[in-house]
């Protein structure tokens, strides 16, 4: 069940979704990725705080929230049964930084660039258009997903705000 | 097996994990001490699993902004090591460091992100000593890397590989507190899940009994 006008909170590896005038919010996106679908029709939204790319590589039976080939299936279904229509969803997304760089290039830790990949991949496989994005950069963000309008707004430290 | 260890640990493992924590921690309390010339005090370690969403509130929530000093640990048990400080320690740490007036630093130079990796790296290698010589492994520390942000976010770069394998974390966490709460920072010490047997197996508590 969904109270309306409420901020629902996303934690890490977790997602959720709203309706109208709810505001959907995650908060200290490093390398994780934020998911934002939108129905502006049901005006309906969800959002998915994504950690990892693939869930193949990882032990089975985690939580599919953490993984974007599982994670943005399983958002699009809940919005689906909350009176969405997956042909009217379009995708923003922000995160996927790399917070720590290495001058030895063997440490990288790449895995916010694959975890960016990983969700575009996964948006084009569903056919859900990717029409807004921030993301990569060295710093954090946290963002909003506004269901009245389907504006969805980046926060970042230093880095300004943006409204995509 | 190897999988499942996190959560899994039993009461003992924990115990003696949370020794070689307290060990490691007062070794680089007397290094704080001896660089920054204030009395340390460290509190007692904490060694726990905790689910991976947990982490962020560790450090006060995930928007809570802190300056975190990264650095992976190669050798016989791969691992990484994580100092997280509120960004108000950070500044006070680097004015004492560069010798300015307390409060005088409001935004961090190159400089004085060299100082924090300096101190990440000092603190990483007592506490790897400490270890080293408990257990007989050896360690070794890389040059570590420093971000200032959310802490949500410098989280997310242990998260990210812990989560791969589980839903948990094991922080084998310890509290710094120099000059009256001036400067605090926690410290966490994250094993690979394969260099968690092999620490275990050294402190004599691997999972096939003897809790000594």
């Amino acid at each position: 069940m969904i109270v309306m006008g409420q901020v629902i909170r996303v934690g890490i590896a977790d997602l959720n979704i709203g309706r109208s005038p709810d505001v959907i919010v995650t908060l200290g996106l490093g390398s994780c990725v934020g998911v934002a679908l939108y129905d502006k029709v049901a005006k309906i939204g969800g959002l998915a705080h994504v950690m990892l790319p693939d869930s193949k590589q990882a032990r089975s039976g985690q939580n599919p929230a953490k993984f974007a080939d599982t994670a943005i299936p399983l958002l699009i279904e809940k919005m689906e049964r909350a009176g969405a229509s997956r042909s009217r969803m379009v995708a923003k997304i922000a995160g996927g930084a790399q917070m720590f760089s290495f001058s030895d290039k063997n440490l990288q830790l790449n895995i916010g660039k694959r975890n960016v990949e990983a969700v575009k991949a996964v948006l084009a496989e569903e056919k859900i258009p990717l029409v807004a994005e921030d993301t990569g950069g060295s710093y954090g963000r946290s963002v909003e997903l506004h269901t009245d309008s389907g504006k969805f707004v980046v926060r970042t430290v230093g880095h300004g705000i943006k409204e995509l | 097996m190897k999988e499942d260890i996190i959560s899994k640990l039993t009461d003992a493992q924990l115990d003696a994990l949370k020794e070689v924590g307290n060990i490691g921690a007062g070794n680089a309390a007397t290094a704080l001490y001896q660089m920054i010339g204030k009395k340390v005090n460290m509190s007692v370690p904490k060694a726990a699993v905790i689910p991976l969403a947990e982490v962020p509130e560790v450090l006060g929530g995930p928007e809570v902004l802190v300056a975190g000093v990264f650095l992976r640990v190669l050798g016989d048990a791969p691992g990484s090591i994580l100092f997280v400080m509120p960004k108000d320690s950070a500044l006070y740490l680097v004015d004492i460091l560069m010798g300015r007036p307390v409060s005088s630093t409001q935004v961090l130079s190159e400089l004085d992100q060299s100082a924090l990796k300096e101190i990440g790296n000092i603190l990483a290698s007592s506490y790897l000593n400490a270890l080293s010589s408990f257990t007989g492994l050896t360690f070794l520390p890389t040059v570590p890397a420093l971000a200032v942000d959310m802490a949500g976010a410098i989280l997310d770069v242990i998260l990210a590989e812990l989560g791969q394998l589980g839903d948990y974390a094991l922080l084998i966490e310890t509290r710094f507190q120099a000059e009256s709460a001036h400067v605090e920072g926690h410290f966490f010490l994250i094993p690979d899940p394969g260099s968690l047997l092999v620490i275990l197996r050294t402190l004599g508590v691997d999972s096939n009994g003897a809790s000594n």
